[in-house]
């Protein structure tokens, strides 16, 4: 019973496990939807299956289009995770629809009007019925399901703040630092035990967050597309890192960088100063979408703004030396990564640790920092 | 035993039927969602409809899964061992009066079946719900003082409560039933604003919803206002007897209205809002 569906699920890439498929027949049995509750449309089933199977909500997206797949009697073996533009499927349908229907029509069972009992057209009753835009009437044609509302959750796709935030939070590591001024209860027994019995307090510094970040981020040119999300990376950085230095840089990296934009010829700072200033604890996390001439990198004097007297290639590989904790977030989509010739580059100085500004991305990138 | 929403709590049909799953399979639920979108409320609510008690535990940072089930309390033991008069000297001698019985202890022995609330379970180290996986699953646990194996006579109804700061493990997720309260809608929210003022002005009401979800559709804000905003929101216009027209200007011009501070909680957040509503009200 419901085998396919389960492997339906499983082919969509959920992390379904075999105690969940039989936690929902249990269920199904117990009657909590079905012809003995007064739950027993398919709405319901959806609804309990989610429940049982699913355990996150960016999973929801996925497994509202594996059911839509499966309820609608298409065996899914191929990867469904890619999306159908809906301008194609708008274009198919109009020229499929066109020759004939050559004025507006309402009522009847055959052509696109308001109304009427044909599949396509708006506020219909045709079970199967097509929508393209508008809104439903009935609610027949666009299931639950197929509404993919919890789209936003889905973690590859791009995040806002709250979930920026709650990645950034891998990386927090709690250390005692500083004065002594917690009882060590533990410490205290065991001194006194030492000690005959003797009272000996023991004190220890309390638990702080003392990850320390060092954030060098690309602005101007190419990244003037991504100003938002590279605004709420940052945003969401600055609050949750007490100890987060950052410094601008334009495409590539070289002898000196710039807190202030506005001043950014004003006040430089060396790039060799920072490497001195922070130590080794520090993470480094580059910002940057990497899109740039192959010269930018490899060539001394190759910088758009200045002559260079060396190439980027090397401070970038003196910063890397310097901040073994490192990672490069890059704002692009990951899947034109391979198209750029910069980007390649890069990732090869920084040893592939190039990551996408993506939810998964991020948690990728944090996973491998704080290893 | 089924819940039906209650009086002053809306409850979709989804989350009805989830509540009810876990009721008929007697699974821990676990429910997420935004920040103000009634998670605690909801195992009050069920709690009060059912006619069970709660037992609440709430997590912090510092909690240990230890915590819920027991904790032998040896100092007391100890002083009374020190200061031994004629009580507390038979006192000393039976360990089970220096256990102090957790909540998860309560819920497993109570006569009559109860509800459970584990609230913010995210909030506690990464360990915590390892350490609670067969006390949830098997609902039994073992107390090494005393020697004795804690089983619960009525399986507990249990609701767990995560904002989503950290991620669970999978073999907690595995025995729990997981539902995500969403945003409500324009119409739930109506739903919901009408169960905690029933005599609020309909003018004023949708007004300030469309105010309301006009907030939080701008882009950008750093914490958007969730249901618990809109009703402390709606509390203060009722309680200081806002009239209409402050909320809404006659020749339908952008202004900031009025308590603003009740719906956006951040200093950044109610700069963007005005620099946003100055820079509109210039354009016209």
């Amino acid at each position: 019973m419901l085998i396919d569906f389960f492997y339906t699920l499983r082919a969509a890439k959920l992390p379904v496990s075999v105690k969940e498929y039989l936690t929902l027949l249990e269920a199904l049995q117990a009657q909590v939807v079905g012809p003995g509750s007064d739950a027993c449309s398919l709405d319901d089933f959806y609804v309990l299956s989610r429940l049982i199977l699913v355990k996150d909500e960016k999973h929801y997206d996925k497994f509202d289009r594996a059911f839509g797949a499966y309820f609608k009697g298409v065996e899914m073996l191929t990867d469904f995770t890619q999306e159908v533009p809906l301008d194609w499927l708008e274009k198919i349908l109009q020229k499929e629809l066109t020759p004939e229907q050559k004025e507006r029509h309402e009522g009847g069972n055959k052509w696109i009007g308001t109304g009427g009992t044909s599949p396509f057209g708006n506020g219909g009753y045709n079970p199967q019925g097509i929508r393209i835009g508008g809104k439903g009437g009935n609610r027949s044609a666009v299931k639950v399901w197929d509404q993919r509302s919890y789209r936003d959750y889905d973690d590859t796709q791009e995040l806002g703040t709250r979930n920026i935030k709650v990645a950034l939070r891998r990386l927090r590591r709690f250390a005692r630092e500083g004065s002594a001024e917690e009882l060590d209860l533990d410490g205290t027994i065991h001194k006194t035990a030492a000690n005959a019995g003797f009272l000996d307090i023991l004190m220890r510094p309390e638990r702080h967050n003392n990850v320390k970040v060092l954030l060098l981020m690309d602005v101007g040119g190419t990244m003037d597309d991504h100003i938002a999300r590279v605004e709420e990376l940052f945003s969401a950085a600055k609050a949750e890192f007490k100890h987060l230095e950052f410094y601008y840089f334009h495409n590539c990296v070289y002898d000196f960088m710039w807190r202030n934009n506005k001043r950014r010829y004003a006040e430089k700072f060396e790039t060799w100063d920072i490497i001195r200033k922070y130590n080794k604890d520090y993470k480094l996390i580059f910002i940057g979408d990497a899109t740039m001439s192959p010269y930018e990198i490899v060539q001394p004097g190759g910088s758009v703004e200045y002559n260079n007297e060396e190439a980027g290639a090397e401070w970038l590989q003196r910063l890397i030396h310097a901040f073994p904790k490192f990672a490069w977030i890059n704002p692009e989509p990951q899947g034109v990564w391979e198209y750029r010739q910069s980007i390649a580059i890069i990732q090869q100085i920084v040893s592939h640790r190039m990551y996408p500004l993506t939810l998964k991305g991020l948690e990728e990138a944090m996973r491998m920092l704080s290893k | 035993m089924k819940f039906k929403g209650t009086d002053n709590y809306v409850a979709t049909q989804d989350l009805m039927l989830a509540v009810n799953a876990a009721i008929a399979l007697k699974r821990p639920l676990l429910v997420k969602g935004e920040p103000g979108t009634g998670k605690t409320m909801l195992a009050e609510e069920v709690a009060d409809a059912l006619g069970l008690p709660l037992l609440q535990w709430h997590i912090k940072s510092t909690t240990k899964a230890q915590q819920g089930l027991y904790e032998y309390d040896a100092v007391s033991r100890l002083r009374d061992s020190q200061m031994a008069d004629v009580d507390s000297s038979e006192r000393v001698k039976d360990i089970n009066n220096y256990i102090l019985k957790g909540v998860l202890w309560q819920a497993f022995t109570a006569d009559q079946p109860v509800a459970l609330l584990i609230d913010e379970i995210d909030k506690a180290d990464i360990e915590f719900p390892n350490d609670l996986l067969r006390e949830l699953d098997r609902m039994e646990f073992y107390c090494y003082e005393t020697r004795q194996l804690i089983k619960a006579k009525n399986r507990p109804l249990v609701f767990i409560t995560s904002n989503n700061e950290k991620e669970l493990p999978d073999a907690f997720l595995r025995r729990c039933f997981f539902h995500y309260i969403k945003f409500p809608d324009a119409d739930t929210m109506r739903h919901i604003v009408a169960v905690h003022f029933p005599n609020i002005k309909q003018e004023l009401l949708s007004v300030a919803m469309k105010t309301f979800f006009d907030i939080r559709n701008l882009p950008g804000l750093k914490k958007k206002p969730s249901t618990s905003e809109l009703i402390d929101w709606l509390k203060l216009l009722v309680a200081e007897d806002i009239p209409l027209e402050a909320l809404q200007t006659a020749d339908d011009k952008v202004a900031i209205p009025p308590l603003v501070g009740a719906l956006l909680k951040n200093e950044q957040d109610v700069t963007l809002f005005e620099k946003l509503v100055f820079m509109q009200s210039r354009n016209r």
